[in-house]
């Protein structure tokens, strides 16, 4: 007997969704003011291991020499990015899904089984409901990064007007370089997402569309209601 | 009346499921279609008519204006910026650009003209502005390209300036326009920076006269804006309700640049 089981609620697929393109085009746009001054590598001992960015990837990209326009998309976007972010975080919390996001303090004990898991070094993973703990980790981060990156863009964007927040991010350089790091992180999170999307299947990519999953039982139940975060701590085998 | 009959049955789990991945498919094609076009549009409109802006997008510069409305709600002129010892100044202040100053100038004959509301035009030497009461500042410069120095300038407060030569009536207008005496960079400004207690009127760079490069005789420093703005060899100055030329944001750069 096929049974539907709702994962995804409509609010939560559409910021997803939205956020996707919203966040390619600030970084894109971001790339465009940086290369106006491409000061950051990683650099050891005075050996430069990898400097941001190679000329290569620049030409690739059409990147040198449209500060301007980075700038206007940048100052545009940034409304759309903040707003879609506000609207999730809002939702998240009214409607109680916080619970099944963020992580438990089991969680980050969990999350290594979850990766030596992945890494298929651990055959069992440990019960989890919607999101496991690796999940959880992952997900609440970079509600955080997000944060971050509105929060350091306004310390570089208004350094004056907003002299506080300046502050508060560790002055106007180490604000410009959390601002970059988190892009980083973005294009970190985005490759492995991409890479545990593939490995969860159609399935599973497929819900975070259609808001459900199908799944074959032996219940004669026609509708599984949404999960009861309230739940969400004696987990259940399905 | 086989079809009306088929309606009434409750739909069976195979067609609800049929039903709900045909609309998610069907908002999620259109979605995307409609961000795909919505890019299109943006990515593709017609770059604004130079005016007093200029090289940017027409939707682009639309946004640009209407959050520098928003951003201005924040600016205050008692958010000083943050001050530093003369210790911590850069000896080697950098330069940009040359915009403005390749023409010859006879230094002993320079003056600021300055046209008032009223159409008067006083004329200003820099021997007037060094008789004046000398401001100092150590700021951190800020570059519109992502760098920035501590730099040290002395000069004139705009606000002792405004003051001694008698243009506070002038100052109720919105904006003040500068221009090299070529007329060749100009920057516009809104009033409320222009009159920042931090703005200067600098003829002195690190406690000695500015070299040439860096705007001799007199130049604007205005630690509230990008470096853009902080105008070099200052020719004319004027007072208007709209916005005066402004060199960078006819190259697309937005108008108001403020920190």
């Amino acid at each position: 007997m096929k049974q539907i089981k709702e994962k995804h609620s409509v609010l939560m697929r559409w910021t997803h969704w939205v956020n996707f393109p919203l966040l390619t085009i600030m970084i894109w746009s971001g790339l465009l003011i940086y290369w106006a001054n491409d000061v950051y590598s990683i650099t050891l001992f005075g050996h430069t291991y990898v400097k941001f960015f190679p000329d290569w990837f620049y030409e690739a990209l059409d990147i040198p020499a449209h500060l301007a326009k980075g700038m206007a998309y940048h100052f545009l976007f940034m409304w759309f990015f903040a707003l879609n972010g506000l609207i999730y975080v809002i939702y998240t919390v009214v409607s109680g899904s916080w619970r099944e996001l963020l992580p438990q303090r089991k969680s980050f004990k969990e999350a290594w089984q979850v990766l030596l898991h992945d890494l298929h070094i651990r055959k069992m993973l440990p019960p989890q409901n919607k999101y496991n703990a690796a999940q959880r980790i992952a997900y609440t981060a970079i509600i955080v990064m997000g944060f971050g990156s509105l929060s350091t863009g306004l310390a570089i964007y208004k350094p004056v007007q907003f002299a506080t927040i300046t502050w508060l991010c560790g002055g106007y350089h180490l604000a410009r370089i959390i601002h970059f790091v988190l892009t980083i992180g973005y294009v970190f999170f985005f490759l492995i997402h991409i890479t545990q999307v593939i490995l969860a299947g159609w399935k599973n990519f497929w819900s975070v569309i259609s808001g459900f999953e199908v799944i074959r039982s032996n219940k004669p139940m026609e509708i599984v209601p949404t999960a009861n975060p309230k739940n969400d701590e004696k987990p259940k085998e399905d | 009346m086989k079809n009306q009959k088929k309606t009434k049955q409750p739909l069976t789990i195979d067609q609800k499921i049929k039903r709900r991945n045909f609309l998610s498919l069907g908002v999620f094609a259109l979605g995307s279609a409609a961000a795909y076009k919505g890019w299109r549009w943006l990515s593709t409109s017609a770059e604004e008519l130079t005016g007093v802006t200029g090289g940017a997008q027409v939707p682009l510069r639309r946004a640009l204006n209407k959050t520098e409305l928003f951003f201005r709600n924040f600016f205050s002129r008692n958010h000083l910026v943050k001050t530093y010892p003369k210790s911590m100044a850069v000896k080697n202040v950098r330069q940009n650009s040359d915009i403005g100053l390749e023409s010859d100038i006879v230094m002993a004959e320079w003056k600021m003209e300055v046209k008032r509301s009223n159409g008067e035009l006083m004329h200003i030497t820099i021997d007037q502005i060094k008789a004046l009461p000398k401001t100092e500042i150590v700021y951190d410069f800020k570059c519109v390209e992502g760098w920035d120095q501590i730099q040290y300038w002395g000069g004139l407060k705009m606000l002792d300036f405004i003051e001694h030569f008698g243009l506070a009536e002038e100052t109720k207008t919105q904006y003040m326009g500068l221009m090299t005496p070529d007329k060749e960079y100009q920057v516009g400004l809104d009033m409320d920076s222009a009159i920042h207690p931090q703005t200067i009127l600098a003829y002195e760079m690190n406690g000695q006269p500015i070299p040439l490069n860096h705007g001799a005789p007199l130049r604007l420093i205005i630690p509230v804006k990008y470096g853009i703005k902080n105008l070099k060899r200052i020719g004319y100055m004027t007072f208007s309700n709209t916005r005066p030329p402004d060199y960078w944001a006819r190259e697309g750069y937005d108008y108001y640049s403020g920190l």
